[in-house]
């Protein structure tokens, strides 16, 4: 049975027909990999090699002393053609190295990465958050000071539509991702390991169990609905407790992983393997969708063409799921760690493009599908109006971004933007939440 | 690339980059829908003038908001469909045989004093179909309630009682309410009333023809979710129990006057009703406390127009204090 979801949210096509049907499946060797010095949120790398050198599969290629930082591999045996700046998903111009990988290939082997502990291995494996957050998994190993943490929850909700990455990797490998939640709980010393997961899911959620067995491990089952997988509301779906405003969820008692990450921690713990590929869901209108175990740095332009091609009519390229990835406006930028899933809509997927002059019409969808509870429509009008002290008692602070109040309103207002704007004026102004 | 002409024509735009099915005009057209049965069959009842209203009512409220737009210099906005709701909606609440000119005069000031004035559609304060009904009713009430009808009340005897001819054209609820501050108390059975009021009801005005078909209408904007069933419940229920309350038959007062159409069609205007759930119940209260109270004390010929009216003034106050608590938080400012 699954349990209540928190109340709000949305329930769009999932999409997922397209891609869940097909195996993980290793995506071509590149000509050259662009691999971004900086793929995590927290302090950026300095590369450490030069053009010209020779690299291993394995090696470190970019690095930095910080806490909150993780470094960066080669994903390949290659040479280091240049260092130079490149466009990434987020819009930036980032410091990456170039590398153009050598013909031969052993998928199977790596330069061990060394710790002398769990969270320095894990740290060295430049392991982030894989869901998209990309924050970097060992500052996540140790304890928080303040609070206990009883819950370890892996998320495995995917709530996003279109991507199917997660669901693969459960059904392929669960028990890497079971191992990597064993290897997170015991680090924290919490109680309870739940791994979450959706129930349009199943045969996944079936794999986990199976793999759980003789483990401390739980699966959950929860109900599919648009945002599942956002952190709070999946706390609550499990632990029914709230994370406090402003608060991190050990507040809450809980700290969640995305079900990638947890395998990821694994190799790293077990094998020495360093983050050098993830899978990628590349789907819409391509000739091929389906999910691809890509090196990080691959190009999107190359793994449109893995993938077949465009099929059709494109109209937006998204880097992540549709409700909250970045659209390119250019396909020559990297596969980076946070990069779940290369989505493709054509005229029809899309939305047309919102219209700032359209009014809003009162109807109120926009804060009952607000998993926050929050009035996205009275802080857009504020934020419309430039009065941030009254998006700020409107808690626009607390907006996770997830989208769902913008895919509502019947007016396609541009509710996401207008409070990142109220964030950002709030921010600058020194609010904090 | 496999196509790189197409590289050149992504778009670039803000997540969430998928939509719902739902947009403005989808919305309207779905309050249309559901308001059609009743409309058609009224027409079929009436006839011409049915027509002739309807024609008059809709055209003049699309006419008149792409003059207002042309004049100041605003996009054009006749295809949000929302002009078609007003006209519509203003339509329904008038008598078939209610003078063109009166109808026209009415859908203009709907659209114009109701909405135009206010900066367009979202921001206007009052339902504007009903701000046109209000003004059609202040203006010429008494033309309204000289109009001839079919009067069913002839049929009946009502105790010998011939000086009901006078209100020729009155509805059922006025006739009711005659007989009751004639005789104390009513002098025929309202139970035997559901009938026509439920399936055809010739007396009063074209929204009033079939009570069972506008009820199914309310239900699938329900049922689709275009509206928020806490509204009519609240101020069907409201109603109800106060009529029981005040000594009447409580279905006879649901179903008479238009009661059922300002529950589901007027009283439910998103911009003029208030936007949380709770909000929502209590206006829909309101607006059968008053209608109720209206009908039974006031002297006011149609008091759902001026229940609803007033509790649209309410509902910005109601937003304020019906302000739900943010997840996280323990209670606002918490
Ligand atoms: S206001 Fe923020 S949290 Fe609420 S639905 Fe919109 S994006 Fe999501
Ligand atoms: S969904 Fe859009 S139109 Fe409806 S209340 Fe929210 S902002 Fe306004």
């Amino acid at each position: 049975m699954p349990r209540d979801a928190f109340r709000g949210g949305i329930h769009p096509p999932d999409m997922k027909h397209l891609s869940a049907g097909r195996p993980i499946e290793r995506a071509a060797v590149p000509e050259r990999l662009v691999v971004p010095a900086i793929q995590h949120i927290g302090a950026c790398c300095e590369p450490t090699v030069d053009p010209g050198q020779r690299v291993k599969r394995g090696q470190a290629i970019a690095l930095v002393d910080a806490f909150v930082s993780a470094p960066v591999h080669s994903p390949v045996d290659g040479v280091v053609e240049e260092i130079s700046e490149h466009l990434t998903a987020a819009g930036l111009r980032v410091p990456c190295v170039t590398i153009i990988p050598d013909a031969e290939q052993d998928f199977d082997r790596w330069e061990p990465v060394e710790g002398s502990d769990l969270a320095a291995i894990v740290r060295a494996a430049g392991v982030v958050g894989l869901g998209g957050a990309t924050f970097p998994s060992a500052v996540k190993l140790v304890p928080p000071k303040e609070f206990t943490v009883t819950t370890v929850i892996l998320n495995g909700c995917e709530c996003e539509p279109y991507l199917t990455c997660d669901h693969r990797l459960m059904l392929e490998a669960p028990d890497r991702v079971v191992r990597g939640g064993v290897i997170i709980r015991e680090s924290l010393g919490a109680e309870r390991l739940v791994i979450g997961i959706e129930s349009n899911k199943k045969d996944a959620a079936e794999a986990v169990r199976e793999a759980a067995q003789g483990t401390e491990a739980e699966v959950v089952v929860l109900p599919t609905k648009y945002p599942q997988g956002a952190e709070k509301q999946l706390i609550w779906a499990i632990l029914r407790k709230e994370v406090p405003h402003g608060k991190l969820p050990a507040a809450a008692g809980a700290l969640v992983h995305n079900v990638g990450t947890a395998a990821a921690i694994a190799d790293a713990v077990d094998v020495r393997k360093p983050l050098m590929e993830r899978v990628v869901t590349v789907t819409g209108r391509v000739a091929k969708p389906g999910n691809y175990r890509v090196l990080l740095g691959t190009l999107v332009s190359d793994l449109i063409e893995m993938a077949g091609g465009f099929s059709g009519e494109v109209e937006r390229v998204i880097a992540g799921g549709p409700m909250t990835g970045p659209v390119l406006g250019s396909l020559d930028v990297p596969v980076t760690k946070g990069m779940s899933g290369v989505v493709v809509l054509g005229p029809g997927d899309a939305a047309k493009p919102v219209d700032e002059d359209q009014p809003c019409i009162r109807c109120g969808r926009c804060s009952e599908a607000c998993p926050m509870f929050l009035q996205p429509f009275a802080i857009g009008t504020y934020a419309n109006a430039r009065l941030w002290d009254r998006t700020e008692q409107f808690h626009a602070l607390d907006c996770i971004e997830c989208g769902a109040c913008a895919y509502v309103c019947p007016t396609s207002r541009p509710l996401v933007q207008l409070i990142r704007i109220a964030k950002a004026e709030l921010a600058a102004k020194g609010v904090r939440p | 690339m496999s196509d790189t002409g197409q590289e050149r024509r992504l778009v670039v735009a803000v997540p969430p980059h998928i939509h719902g099915p739902e947009s403005c005009r989808s919305i309207m057209l779905w309050v249309v829908g559901a308001l059609a049965p009743a409309a058609a069959w009224s027409m079929v009842q009436m006839g011409t003038p049915a027509v002739v209203t309807y024609a008059v009512c809709i055209g003049t409220a699309l006419a008149s908001e792409a003059a207002w737009n042309a004049l100041a210099k605003r996009p054009q906005t006749i295809t949000d469909g929302s002009a078609l709701v007003t006209g519509l909606l203003l339509a329904m609440s008038l008598p078939p045989l209610t003078p063109w000119w009166i109808s026209a005069v009415g859908a203009a000031v709907a659209i114009v004093l109701g909405k135009m004035v206010f900066g367009g559609l979202g921001w206007n304060l009052f339902n504007p179909a009903l701000v046109g009904r209000a003004f059609v009713l202040l203006s010429w009430g008494g033309v309204l309630s000289k109009l001839p009808s079919k009067g069913w009340y002839r049929t009946i005897d009502v105790a010998g009682s011939g000086s009901l001819d006078a209100i020729s054209g009155a509805t059922r609820l006025a006739i009711a309410a005659a007989v009751r501050m004639a005789k104390g108390g009513y002098g025929f059975d309202l139970a035997a009333q559901y009938r026509p009021l439920l399936l055809r009801n010739l007396e009063g005005s074209l929204g009033e023809v079939s009570a069972a078909l506008l009820i199914a209408g309310g239900l699938v904007l329900i049922w689709k979710r275009i509206i928020d069933w806490r509204i009519p419940v609240g101020y069907v229920g409201a109603m109800a129990l106060l009529s029981w309350g005040f000594g009447s038959d409580p279905i006879f007062n649901v179903l008479a006057g238009g009661v059922l159409l300002g529950a589901f069609f007027m009283a439910t205007d998103y911009v003029s009703s208030p936007m949380t759930r709770n909000a929502r119940l209590v206006y829909g209260i309101g607006c059968g406390v008053f209608n109720a109270v209206g009908r039974f004390f006031g002297s006011m010929p149609e008091s759902t127009t001026f229940a609803i009216l007033f509790m649209n003034g309410l509902a910005p106050l109601l937003d304020r204090i019906f302000v739900p608590r943010t997840f996280g938080w323990v209670k606002r400012d918490g």
